[in-house]
């Protein structure tokens, strides 16, 4: 049956509603991000414990976004977790012997890698290795690190009471 | 006219021998031999239930056969796949019970259906031909009234033109005097019989109108449990030795088809002996 | 008692055919999916029919269910302090379940009945012998625009509903209940992911094509009276909500 001009009117409004949601939906709910472009580059990090760190995690400079982490595998030469940092090519100027290490975003956040730079004058190339990283923290060591100054705490006081 | 397949120079358009069909349990034909004349008006009567309508659809191909031969212009309907099968019908018209117009549509556009869906005509032509039909039928004014606004027997007119609009070489009635007040029954009947013989066509009629059927039939069989009773021309049915074929050609209220439905002895059931 | 077994085994029967019927039936329409698209005036109207006939109803639950999600959302969250997100959990919740399943319920309601009850009626009033008769097939004819039609309007409904709800959310909890604006939808853009919108979208396609599939069936397949119809409708919703909830789970199951 040919459609009336009201009908497809009326369609094709509906169609465009349609669309124009799901593009609202896509764009401006969601933190979309360009894709990096040709221009960015890789840089590896060896940890002794990523923690829940995954890969697609941020990487951030003060808080600023400059890459995502790629990958992860372990690497059986040094006994560490290695980590591959894709950073946008935007940001080529990161001193080479700035620091990584791995936060966790607000109290129940996921983890991600925080880059704090250093001094130097050169920068950091393409497949360069950050030589200083910090590990993840992990709740069952920081509870335990904590009872046991807590614990050596309660001797001292003790051992200072008796010796007096 | 473009030679047909399998015509020959067979007199009969559609033929039947020994057709058996049973639905489930219940046998609705028990051998039935039936013969519809090129260009002749043929009617199949019977008492309800006796399968009329289950004939038509063997017929058009809509069920098929438990045994026997059906035979459409020389074609075996049953071997028939989706595609030949689509192609004998559009050679078809069919008039249903209740005009079965598509609701959505207005009566143009009803009639205009068949060539809108299976040829690639242009409007103008179109709308001729659909004219032309409705005039046919007496209904030419009537093009953009919606189904709902009709009578009843204008709404059969229009399925009557829609059914004729592929100029089609069979025409078959599925009871189409059913419910019909006595001046369209007439404009119907007229139809029935001009059609058929301005356009060269044959016809058959499905009714238990024996009246109707004897202004308009040229032969006519009646089936009865299955099988058939008598067939010939409407007149000689009429005066039938069958005692069957009177009470049904007559209308008598009582006979072998018993006024009665079986029941146990009134005496008994009224004074309280027998259950009811 | 073994009778009892015996009617059991029946209807387990029944309902393995009634599921074969169903799926056989399916597959026929997405097998003739690509011939009809070519007659795109029949679809067009009939995305009209199921799609922009229910937009009122869509947008209305929408606004509703989002400024809903808007009061118990910062309820909830208020509990813990992080009120601020309140954007991501109402975006989330829409965008991944309540849009997708709540316009699904919805349009098996209103355009599932409507499918259903036309084609009922169809069958009823022998227009669909009628088609067959004239040699056109009813299912390329009738029913697969309508499928078709279904298919189409779904994830698009499910779109509307999901911006609508979030709207409504940012209703409430902004203007109604104090979060900050800019926290609402900065919070909201961190978190949402496209991956999370395409779930949703996903799983309103599946929606679309499970409650139209069954709409078009039922009434292709009622019986020819007044009560099939009433039947065929009621079958609908009453398949297609369940239907709906079991993929739900599902594919929440697979693409978590």
């Amino acid at each position: 049956m040919r459609a009336t001009r009201a009908i497809e009117l009326g369609t094709g409004l509906f169609v465009l509603l349609g669309f124009s949601a799901l593009f609202f939906l896509v764009t401006q709910i969601t933190n979309k991000e360009i894709g990096f472009g040709d221009s960015s580059y890789r840089l590896t990090a060896g940890f002794e414990q990523i923690g829940g760190l995954k890969a697609g995690a941020p990487v951030s400079m003060s808080g600023v976004t400059i890459g995502r982490v790629e990958s992860i595998g372990y690497d059986f030469t040094e006994y560490k977790a290695k980590v591959v940092l894709r950073i946008d090519g935007n940001y080529d100027r990161i001193p080479d012997d700035s620091d990584a290490s791995i936060f966790t975003a607000g109290l129940l956040g996921g983890q991600y890698v925080g880059i704090s730079p250093g001094g130097s004058e050169t920068f950091f190339k393409d497949g360069d290795q950050i030589d200083f990283t910090q590990s993840a923290i992990v709740l069952e060591n920081l509870i335990s690190k904590f009872l046991f100054s807590k614990a050596a705490e309660q001797g001292d006081a003790q051992g200072k009471e008796e010796g007096n | 006219m473009p030679q047909r397949p399998g015509a020959a120079n067979e007199s009969c358009i559609v033929r039947i021998r020994g057709l058996h069909y049973a639905a489930g349990a219940r046998v609705i034909f028990d051998g039935v031999d039936l013969d519809v004349e090129r260009g002749a008006v043929t009617a199949i009567m019977g008492p309800s239930g006796t399968g009329k309508t289950t004939l038509l659809r063997l017929i058009t191909g809509q069920i098929g056969p438990d045994a026997g031969e059906l035979l459409v212009d020389g074609q075996d309907v049953a071997g028939l796949n989706r595609s030949g099968l689509y192609a004998l019908r559009r050679r078809m018209g069919m008039l249903f019970q209740n005009g079965a117009l598509l609701s959505d549509f207005d009566v143009f556009e009803n009639v205009a259906f068949p060539l809108r869906e299976h040829t690639r005509l242009p409007d103008s032509l179109i709308r001729n031909i659909v004219l032309t039909k409705l005039q046919a039928v007496g209904l030419r004014g009537a093009a953009d009234l919606m189904p709902y606004e009709l009578s009843g027997g204008m709404a059969r007119r229009v399925a009557l033109a829609r059914a004729i609009v592929m100029d089609p070489e069979i025409l078959i009635y599925d009871e189409p005097f059913v419910g019909l007040d006595p001046i369209s029954l007439g404009v119907v009947l007229r139809l029935i019989r001009e059609l058929n013989d301005a356009l060269g066509i044959s016809s058959i009629v499905v009714s238990h109108d024996v009246r109707e059927i004897a202004a308009v039939a040229d032969s006519a069989y009646l089936l009865s449990g299955g099988r058939v009773l008598a067939s010939g021309k409407p007149a000689s049915l009429t005066e039938s030795d069958l005692a069957e074929v009177r009470q049904f050609m007559r209308g008598l209220p009582d006979g072998p088809v018993p006024f009665h439905y079986p029941a146990p002895d009134y005496a008994e059931q009224l004074l309280g002996s027998a259950p009811p | 008692m073994s009778n009892l077994l015996a009617e059991l085994y029946e209807r387990m029967l029944e309902s393995l055919l009634a599921v074969g019927r169903y799926a056989l039936f399916t597959g026929r329409l997405l097998v003739e999916t690509p011939r009809s698209l070519l007659r795109f005036g029949l679809v067009v109207h009939q995305v009209h029919n199921a799609g922009a006939l229910s937009l009122v109803i869509i947008m209305l639950s929408g606004l509703f269910v989002g400024m809903v999600l808007g009061l118990q959302g910062f309820d909830l969250l208020e509990r813990f302090g992080s009120e601020d997100s309140l954007g991501t959990a109402a975006a989330l919740g829409l965008v991944k379940e309540l849009g997708p399943v709540v316009t699904a319920l919805l349009f098996a309601g209103r355009a599932g009945t409507a499918l259903a009850s036309e084609l009922g009626l169809m069958r009823a009033t022998d227009q669909l012998s009628a088609m067959e008769m004239m040699a056109v097939d009813p299912v390329r004819r009738v029913v697969m625009p309508r499928f078709l039609g279904g298919i189409i309007a779904m994830p698009l409904l499910a779109a509307v509903f999901s911006m609508i709800g979030i709207f409504g959310a940012q209703l409430v909890g902004v203007q109604m209940m104090g979060v900050d604006p800019g926290q609402f939808w900065s919070q909201m853009r961190g978190a949402v992911e496209v991956d999370d919108v395409m779930e949703g979208v996903i799983k309103s396609c599946v929606f679309g094509v499970a409650c139209s599939a069954i709409a078009v069936y039922e009434g292709f397949h009622s019986l020819p009276t007044a009560e099939g119809v009433g039947r065929a409708t009621t079958r609908t919703v009453v398949i297609s909500s369940v239907v709906v909830l079991l993929l739900d789970y599902m594919l929440t199951a697979v693409m978590l």
